[in-house]
């Protein structure tokens, strides 16, 4: 881990607690988690006390406590996507790759996530790799879409 | 830096007298939809194209906001002479620049048109999508490079904001606005004239203004469109909201997933910066006033207005009780505004053409016009705007230009996941505020998602308590326990354990957690269950009493199998089953194994129409597999040149 980056995303918020939410976003898109020793040291320089660190990363979606994967995949589940057929879409994901939303698989090639809605309604189903919109997603094609990725 | 309105406007003329209005323009819309359609490769190549036939001098090629037409991306139109292409290309581009740009002429294949209706549009104006609208808010997206200011103070922009600081008092801005009556355009529905007026009557010195872009329903994105796509329209109507209620700091709250908004809002503040708009005495006036960024980090619920709040103050967004108001005790426990972006969007419209000309759009207690997200099952998804009062009807068929796939409608759901599902027969009601909510539904933030004949409305409520489940935040337990249980009865149900009772337990649940919950998210979780039991009370019982799901949706109450006389033995559902559930070889009729089946489906829409073997059935058994000696196909083929040697055995 690269505390120095992690130093400097503090001060670039000036060091205030008001920022909590805005410094893990930032530490989240740097290292695509948000590493223990980041939120200890988060915790020391905004003399916020961990539980409390804790709390806020558990509580929005945005952060992960755990690495993720090289590709990441994002299922949108939003309401329009939904009644396309995402469910079925999600179901041949979970059992080509045997992940769970939130997992990560052993290897580090996927992690899968599911999200509310990318709103890009008029592509869906609409699955997201490595922040690459892939519409009108077909069940039946997610299997070969997924051999494209190392 | 712009010091005085004059200067503003000697700025404005040198723009405008820079611009010749007869050089083309090609603007090709940057919103997200169409981004994800490819339309940044399409500015490149337009980009390339228009210097490869040395016109940059002549031709101005840029990325806009979205128009709305996200089911025909990319977008292209090319200007003065308003021609709009859809569905455009990089491949189009080249012919595009030859004969639109040097010769004039229209590219026939790439103008709108409809073969079933024999229909052909050139103009965006005279497509039927746009033609039913009025677009006084995101009509002005396809002029507009979000990210330079000077497009939008071409089109009249910071005039209102001029106005207000010059010609009216703070009082007259807030009369102004509650006699336009105006209401919150994220759901709420409240006068936005009295909620102004609260804060600014509110005592305390430091009082704060903000926008609330944590855009969370599902298949809802007019927010992101506005705000990615004309953002300075957002920064003068909360400046003179900052004005009106007494106000020098203001927040713009967007959500993290939405990088392109953030990016563009960040831009466009900055340069509202450098030229006077923001900052201390705004164009001369004595008027101090600077906007935040703040991302939300993803949670639904902090589009209510006391979770927002908290999470501006960097903690978990737990909504708190009220009163007191956000008006009275707000972010750090003083006075503050909250609207949403698109109510915020209206403010300069309202100050620049008076109350008046605003009242002539909506019904008597609804005024201005509203953007919905379209989507779901429907021809043309994407943004629309029309006057409050247009009926469901017109915003389906004439704009929405009805189901696809020949398919029947079955309801309309409006206003995310608080909203309800409105059936066929209330489809002339008029949109407003208060005839959804007699219909059982809500205006909310504006998604309106169709649903046909396939979709299940015990599915659909489950979904809607499924998404509420996961963002309840948990502190009150009327909702944490109420949207669970609700959420537990609703899967037994569409997985085939529903039993007598469950409809009158359901009610009871939605009753108590709609009046017990602590903010909007659980007095308005009952709503999808309520809505759907209201309208389809016959698809819950069937789903209970005959363990069949009518519209094929519910898997666990779905099941597929082989019929033997139609099979031809192709593979393919045997080769696409991400389950292995299917039995089958050369020359065999395909079984599917019971055990082993989820239900998913993938073999009912990969067997070949001319086969069409596989069956699904609900409520029903599946018919007994039949004896694997049966299952041995003998080829057409084979028995034809059989009896064509037994033909020439009897003429020998």
């Amino acid at each position: 881990m690269n505390s120095e980056k992690i130093e400097q995303i503090i001060d670039n918020h000036h060091g205030e607690a008001g920022s909590l939410i805005q410094i893990l976003l930032d530490i989240q898109n740097e290292f695509h988690w948000l590493p223990g020793e980041a939120l200890d040291l988060v915790s020391k320089k905004l003399q916020i006390p961990l539980s409390q660190i804790q709390h806020t990363a558990t509580f929005y979606k945005a952060f992960s406590l755990v690495p993720k994967g090289r590709h990441e995949i994002s299922i949108c589940m939003g309401t329009a996507c939904h009644v396309r057929g995402a469910p079925r879409v999600l179901e041949v994901v979970q059992q080509i790759t045997g992940l769970q939303p939130g997992e990560t698989d052993a290897d580090m090639k996927f992690s899968l996530d599911t999200v509310n809605c990318l709103g890009c309604c008029a592509l869906g189903p609409v699955i997201e790799i490595d922040e690459q919109h892939l519409g009108k997603v077909a069940p039946a094609k997610t299997a070969e879409l997924l051999k494209n990725y190392e | 830096m712009i010091n005085s309105p004059a200067e503003l406007e000697q700025l404005r003329q040198e723009i405008l007298s820079k611009r010749n209005s007869n050089k083309a323009r090609i603007s090709i819309c940057a919103g997200a939809g169409c981004l994800a359609t490819g339309a940044g490769k399409v500015i490149d190549a337009f980009n390339a194209e228009v210097e490869k036939a040395g016109l940059t001098a002549d031709v101005n090629v840029k990325g806009t906001g979205c128009p709305g037409f996200c089911e025909r991306g990319p977008i292209v139109v090319i200007d003065p002479a308003e021609i709009c292409y859809l569905q455009v290309s990089p491949q189009d581009v080249p012919e595009i620049v030859s004969e639109t740009i040097k010769k004039e002429k229209v590219v026939d294949r790439l103008v709108y048109s409809d073969p079933a209706k024999n229909e052909k549009a050139i103009r965006e104006a005279d497509i039927p999508f746009y033609k039913n609208q009025e677009r006084n808010i995101i009509g002005n997206n396809i002029k507009i490079d979000p990210k330079v200011i000077d497009d939008y103070l071409a089109l009249r922009g910071y005039s209102a904001l001029v106005k207000a600081l010059f010609q009216m008092t703070s009082e007259q801005v807030l009369e102004e606005v509650k006699k336009s009556g105006l209401r919150g355009r994220g759901g709420g529905g409240f006068p936005t004239g009295i909620k102004w007026e609260a804060a600014r009557k509110a005592p305390g010195e430091t009082k704060y203004v903000i926008v609330n872009a944590d855009e969370g329903d599902p298949g809802a994105f007019m927010d992101r469109a506005v705000l990615e796509g004309n953002p300075h329209s957002i920064l003068e109507g909360l400046i003179i909201g900052a004005y009106a209620i007494g106000s020098h700091e203001g927040y713009i709250y967007v959500r993290q997933e939405y990088p392109l908004a953030l990016e563009n809002v960040g831009v466009a503040i900055k340069q509202a910066r450098e030229y006077g708009f923001l900052g201390r005495n705004i164009l001369g006036s004595n008027f101090d006033f600077d906007i935040k960024v703040h991302r939300g980090a993803g949670a639904f619920v902090c589009g209510e207005e006391t979770a927002l709040l908290l999470s501006l103050e960097g903690k978990p967004g737990e909504p708190r009780a009220r009163p007191p108001y956000p008006a009275t005790s707000g972010l750090w426990g003083k006075p503050t505004n909250i609207n949403n972006v698109e109510t915020w969007a209206n403010v300069p419209l309202i100050i620049n053409n008076g109350a008046d000309w605003y009242n002539q759009f909506g019904t008597a207690r609804s005024k201005g016009t509203k953007i919905f997200s379209l989507v779901g099952k429907i021809k043309n998804t994407g943004l629309v705007e029309v006057p409050m009062g247009a009926t469901l009807r017109d915003i389906i068929y004439k704009i929405g230009d009805g189901i696809p796939g020949g398919k029947k409608f079955k309801a309309v759901q409006t206003g995310g996941p608080a909203g309800g599902c409105i059936p066929e027969e209330h489809l002339d009601i008029a949109v407003d505020f208060d005839e959804l909510t007699k219909a059982g539904a809500i205006m909310g933030s504006g998604g309106m998602i169709v649903l046909d004949e396939d979709t299940c409305m015990v599915d659909v409520a489950r979904y809607f308590l499924n998404f509420l489940t996961q963002e309840s935040c948990g502190k009150c337990s009327p909702c944490r326990e109420g949207v669970k249980q609700m959420h537990r009865i609703l899967t037994n149900i569409t997985e085939g354990r529903g039993k007598e009772g469950d409809i009158e337990l359901l009610e009871e649940l939605a009753m108590s957690t709609g009046s017990a919950s602590l903010c909007a998210l659980g007095r308005t979780a009952p709503n999808p269950v309520l809505s759907t039991i209201r309208y389809f009370r016959h698809e819950y019982e069937t789903h209970i009493k005959e363990k069949r799901c009518p519209s094929f949706t519910c898997q666990g109450l779905v099941s597929y199998y082989v019929d033997p006389a139609k099979c031809d033995a192709c593979r393919i559902c045997f080769r696409e089953c991400s389950s292995h559930a299917i039995i089958g070889g050369k020359n065999l009729i395909h079984i599917i194994d019971q055990a082993k089946c989820n239900a998913c489906g993938t073999c009912f829409e990969v067997c070949p129409a001319r086969f069409g073997a596989v069956i699904r059935i609900s409520g029903e058994p599946v018919p007994a597999r039949i004896p694997d000696e049966m299952r041995i196909i003998v080829r057409q083929r084979r028995v034809k040149r059989e009896k064509q040697d037994e033909r020439s055995l009897h003429t020998d």
